[in-house]
Formats: C-alpha cells, sequence, structure tokens
C-alpha cells in the first residue's frame, strides 16, 4: 500500500496489541506472548506489503498468508477485521460457542488461507501455493509466518529442501523468533543453534532482522526476492509478550491469562507507551 | 461379468486413464513422493513434466503442498505407497485436506498385503479405518482395471476429498469396458435369497467366485461390490438385510474398522442381521506372497463359500 508511512504503521501495531490484551482477557483464552511477538510483522505486511483486496478474498492474484503459528490469532483476527475481511463485532464472539473464530484459525474466515494450528504445516502449503503460482505464472507471493519453537517439526524441512529445489523465489518464510516456547527457552527444550545457518545450508536466502523495528521490517519486505530463484527466509528477533514490560520475555506468558489488576496495568502501559510517542512525534515535527 | 482377463495392476490403469484427462485439463497435478515407479507414473514425469511434482521421500510435505496446489485451484492427485501415505501423512490428510475441505485426491497404490514378504512395514491394513473416521473424507477401493478407468473420469469432476486404494498386481476383471462409476452406489453383481456377500477393493472377485462354488450346490447369494466404503450405500445394505438375513462382509484389511465395521455400522442402527466379518485378523500378518496371505486367512473363494455354508447349516 502506496503513501503507508511508519508512524502510522507502529500506531496500528500499538492499537493491535491493545486489541490483542483485550480478546485475551475477556474471552478468557488466547496465546497472548506470541501473539505480541507477531504483532510488528502482521502489522507490517497487512498494512504495507500484502496485495490483498478485502471485499475479494478470494482475488486469484492476491498474495498469500499463511500463519503457520496458528496459535497467535488474536492479533490475526483484529487485523482481518479492521481490513474489512469480517465484522468488527465478530471479534466479540472469539472462542465462543459456534463461533468461526476458533482458538485457531480457518479457511471458514473470509482472508484465512489456511486452516492451522498443528505446527509444521504452514511452510509446506506455502510451497504447493507457491508451485501453483509458478506454474499459472502470476506474480503473487506467499508469506509464511513460522514460531521458532515450531522449528523442530520436520516437516518443515522437508519444505526447506523443496522451497530450494523448485526454485521457489516467490516464498518467503518469516521465523518469529522469540527465543520462547511452551516449556521453556528454545535452546533449553530443543536447541536451534545457528537458525539462520541451517536455513542457509537448506539453500534459502537469509535475512535477519529486528521483528519489532517497523521501518526495518518493511525494507526487508520489499526487497524480496533478494535472489532470483532462491526463497527467502526472513529470521525476525522478537520478544515473547512485546509491549508490556512485566510479561516480556516470560515463558509463563505464553498462554497465561491475565487477572483483572494485569488485564489494567497491561491497558495502562500500552496507552501510555503510545502517548510517549506522540509526544515524540510532536517534538520531531 | 466379463470373462477377459487383464494383466494390468489397477494403479496401471489409473494413471493412463488419468494421464489422457491431464493432457486435456492442465490445472491436473501429479504429485508423488519418489514412488513414480510403483505409481507407475513415469508418464507424467516424462511427457507432462509442468504438472507433475516429485517431493522426493516427505509424504508429510506431499500431502501439504497438494493442498496449497488445491487451494489455487489446482486439482491434485496424490500417489504414493498406500502403507505410508496412510499413515505417514495422515494428519496432513486430516487438517490440510479433509479439515480444510480441499479437492485433493489421494491415490494409495500397492495397498493391502499387494507388498506380500517385504513385511508389514509395508501392508496397510488400516488404511480404511484412518481415512473413514475423517469427517469430509470419501473412500474409494477399485476391483478392477475396467472398474478403475471409469472411477478416474468420475473422480475428475467429484470435487471433495477422497482416498482411492489399489493394490500392486494384477487383477482379474471383474466388469466390462466402458461402465460407468457411479462414486457411492454399490453394484449388485449377482441375486439370490440366502445370504449376502459383500465386498471391496479386489476381493470383490474372490466373493464373486465364492458365489460361483455356492451356487454349484444350489446355494444363491447376493453379491455387492461395496467400491465405495464411504460414504457408504446404506440402502442396499438394508435391501439385502432384508432379502437374505445374513451377511459376511471381505476385505483385504484389518477386521476392525473396515468395510464390516462400516456394514455393521449400517445394521446395527437400522435393521440387525447376522453378519460375519472376513478380513485379516488384527494381528502383524505372516509373511508371504500376497496370495499366500490371503490363502493362510481363508480370503479365498473356498474360504469365503465355508463361512456361508457352516451359517447357513447352523441355521
Ligand atoms: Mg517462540
Amino acid at each position: 500500500m502506496e503513501g503507508i508511512d511508519i508512524s502510522f504503521l507502529e500506531n496500528k501495531a500499538k492499537e493491535i496489541r491493545r486489541n490483542i490484551v483485550d480478546m485475551i482477557y475477556h474471552s478468557g483464552t488466547g496465546h497472548i506472548g506470541g501473539s505480541l511477538s507477531s504483532t510488528d510483522i502482521l502489522v507490517t505486511l497487512y498494512y504495507k506489503i500484502l496485495r490483498i483486496d478485502p471485499r475479494n478474498p478470494v482475488w486469484t492474484d492476491r498474495d498469500r498468508f499463511i500463519l503457520s503459528k496458528g496459535h497467535s490469532v488474536e492479533g490475526y483476527y483484529t487485523i482481518l477485521a479492521d481490513l474489512g475481511f469480517i465484522d468488527r463485532e465478530e471479534l466479540k464472539t472469539y472462542c465462543k460457542f459456534n463461533s468461526r473464530l476458533t482458538g485457531h484459525p480457518t479457511v471458514k474466515i473470509p482472508g484465512v488461507e489456511a486452516n492451522t494450528g498443528s505446527l509444521g504445516h504452514g511452510l509446506s502449503l506455502g510451497v504447493g501455493m507457491a508451485l501453483a503460482g509458478k506454474m499459472d505464472k502470476k506474480d503473487y507471493k506467499v508469506y509464511v509466518l513460522m514460531g521458532d519453537g515450531e522449528q523442530a517439526e520436520g516437516s518443515i524441512w522437508e519444505a526447506a529442501m523443496c522451497a530450494k529445489h523448485y526454485k521457489l523465489d516467490n516464498l518467503i518464510g518469516i521465523v518469529d523468533r522469540n527465543k520462547l516456547q511452551i516449556g521453556g527457552p528454545t535452546e533449553y527444550v530443543m536447541s536451534l543453534g545457528d537458525l539462520s545457518a541451517k536455513w542457509a545450508s537448506f539453500g534459502w536466502e537469509v535475512v535477519e532482522v529486528n521483528g519489532h523495528n517497523i521501518s526495518q521490517l518493511v525494507t526487508v519486505f520489499e526487497s524480496v526476492p533478494v535472489k532470483y530463484n532462491k526463497p527467502t527466509l526472513i529470521l525476525a528477533h522478537t520478544v515473547k509478550g512485546k509491549g508490556v514490560s512485566f510479561i516480556e520475555d516470560k515463558p509463563e506468558w505464553h498462554h497465561k491469562i491475565p487477572t483483572s489488576e494485569e488485564y489494567t496495568r497491561m491497558i495502562r502501559e500500552l496507552n501510555q507507551e503510545d502517548d510517549n510517542v506522540r509526544e515524540d512525534i510532536g517534538s520531531a515535527v | 461379468m466379463s470373462e477377459k482377463t487383464s494383466v494390468l495392476p489397477c494403479r496401471k490403469a489409473f494413471s493412463e486413464a488419468l494421464f489422457e484427462l491431464a493432457k486435456e485439463d492442465r490445472d491436473i497435478v501429479v504429485l508423488t513422493s519418489d514412488s513414480r515407479g510403483s505409481a507407475s507414473v513415469e508418464n507424467f514425469a516424462e511427457h507432462l513434466p509442468g504438472q507433475f511434482i516429485d517431493v522426493g521421500i516427505a509424504e508429510q510435505n506431499l500431502i501439504s503442498i497438494a493442498s496449497g496446489l488445491a487451494g489455487c485451484g489446482k486439482k491434485p492427485f496424490v500417489f504414493a505407497p498406500a502403507c505410508f501415505l496412510s499413515t505417514r501423512s495422515i494428519e496432513q490428510i486430516k487438517i490440510d485436506v479433509a479439515y480444510t475441505n480441499r479437492d485433493v485426491k489421494i491415490i494409495g497404490v500397492s495397498g493391502g498385503v499387494s507388498y506380500g514378504p517385504l513385511g508389514s512395514t509395508h501392508h496397510s491394513l488400516e488404511d480404511i479405518a484412518f481415512m473413514r473416521a475423517i469427517p469430509n473424507m470419501t473412500v474409494i477401493l477399485p476391483c478392477d482395471v475396467n472398474q478403475t478407468k471409469a472411477l478416474v473420469k468420475s473422480l475428475v469432476s467429484y470435487n471433495k476429498p477422497a482416498y482411492i486404494r489399489m493394490g500392486r498386481n494384477p487383477v482379474e476383471n471383474v466388469y466390462d469396458e466402458n461402465i460407468f462409476f457411479n462414486i457411492g452406489k454399490a453394484n449388485l453383481l449377482s441375486d439370490g435369497a440366502d445370504a449376502t456377500i459383500i465386498a471391496t477393493g479386489e476381493v470383490v472377485k474372490t466373493a464373486y467366485d465364492a458365489a460361483l462354488i455356492l451356487r454349484d450346490k444350489g446355494i444363491y447369494t447376493r453379491v455387492i461390490d461395496m467400491h465405495t466404503v464411504k460414504p457408504i450405500d446404506e440402502e442396499i445394505i438394508i435391501e439385502s438385510a432384508r432379502k437374505t438375513e445374513f451377511i459376511v462382509t471381505v476385505e483385504e484389511h484389518n477386521i476392525k474398522g473396515g468395510l464390516g465395521s462400516a456394514v455393521a455400522e449400517v445394521l446395527i442402527r437400522r435393521l440387525p442381521v447376522k453378519m460375519y466379518i472376513a478380513g485379516i485378523p488384527d494381528e502383524f500378518s505372516i509373511t508371504g506372497s500376497q496370495k499366500e496371505i490371503l490363502e493362510h486367512y481363508n480370503i479365498t473363494p473356498e474360504g469365503i463359500s465355508n463361512i456361508v455354508l457352516k451359517e447357513l447349516r447352523r441355521g
């Protein structure tokens, strides 16, 4: 989207973070840590990078986005509602009886490309979509957002090998490298070691980025494909729980539900930060 | 009934029929996990390379890629040995194909015990049970080459997930050429009032031959080819229960969870009659050729006819 500037995206990210906290608190369910670590990536993609049309979710030339870490739905659903894929009112049904908005996304929701939630499927699905694009000579791109704990799934590496073999430069993998998973630090549960080297050794072009620096994210996404005939892996260094100081980098906040007191503190902090930014912008002008 | 016999395995007939359709329909895509030989899809690799994808030995990736292709308007047909396809990729089948409801055709070749002495790693005797328990899935076992060719034509316009299981070895023909394959509608091969034999897949011929043995003894059986195990043809089962009071099912599958279970589920709900489920017992099978294994477990015309004889004597 032309004409979208960085400060708009940064403010949008804060708004989405407040919504994430709201949805999780009010529904009593969700994955707060990973949703907050993915927020800036999702906002950059949905408000700046993806070629999509909310009025025509099945447009054949659209870019495809797959949330392979399907548990990070709160920000995803909020964005789909904000852009008009679904009605904002529907967000209130999140995880309620007979709602489309389940704890993990499905294609019943306009704009959603894959039923995710079981980890390690998204990249293979993306390979299929990217292959179809090549077969039909279409210029859409396929973006797959994975978790870092998810990197232990063997199927990811089947897909990684295959994407290189078929020269899928229209495929972009993104790893939300927040260094935590449900059981603790990734390096404690199942060490990933040099993740960048692992992807590079599978023939992917690897770009590392601060996953909370929106201007960096925009620059990186706009440079894709980095190499002709090669898939791109964006290793986004993030902080789990980003935006709420007392839950940042805390393993127990993988899917903990805030108490009313914690909720109030979260919202206060997310609002405050917004005010600070507004002051910054004010003084810069 | 055709007198003609064929030396072709069904998998070969499937691939040849699909190849003809794929030349006209560029959206048909064949995928395999390094099984282009055993699945007989070399014709695609050689002559339609733009519609052929080999993912190497990676069955999970295989199914998810097919789902991604289907999500973009392609008509993927996935070929691999039934043993690996139905177990190694079962979660991808459940989620990426069935739950997402994508038009992916999953073709399990060399199914049942047709890999014979290679052992239980290479047998698929639980695939019908697995697939049947997944919502949105259709489960089909053709019994001969002519029926397989007809099935391919019906499948191309059947826009739902489906699992097709075929064996590895050449089979005798049950049907004439140019028959029509009606998915979900069983075929009555012979009629009679003494008992019903319902079979699926390549043992339909066994069931038919059992009926011939019985006829020589003056016993007349209904023989039903239940090629579509899901959705199952309930009406023909109920009609049979009304007519014959005793039903034998025959399948190259574990006796738990397959055709026999599917038939029993219908009978118990609507019209319980006495049943016998003939198949492979709940054990990892004995070593031998496909023929030897089936003989060992009495999946033969004599074995099936004896089940009927025993019941009628008792009755
Ligand atoms: Mg993580």
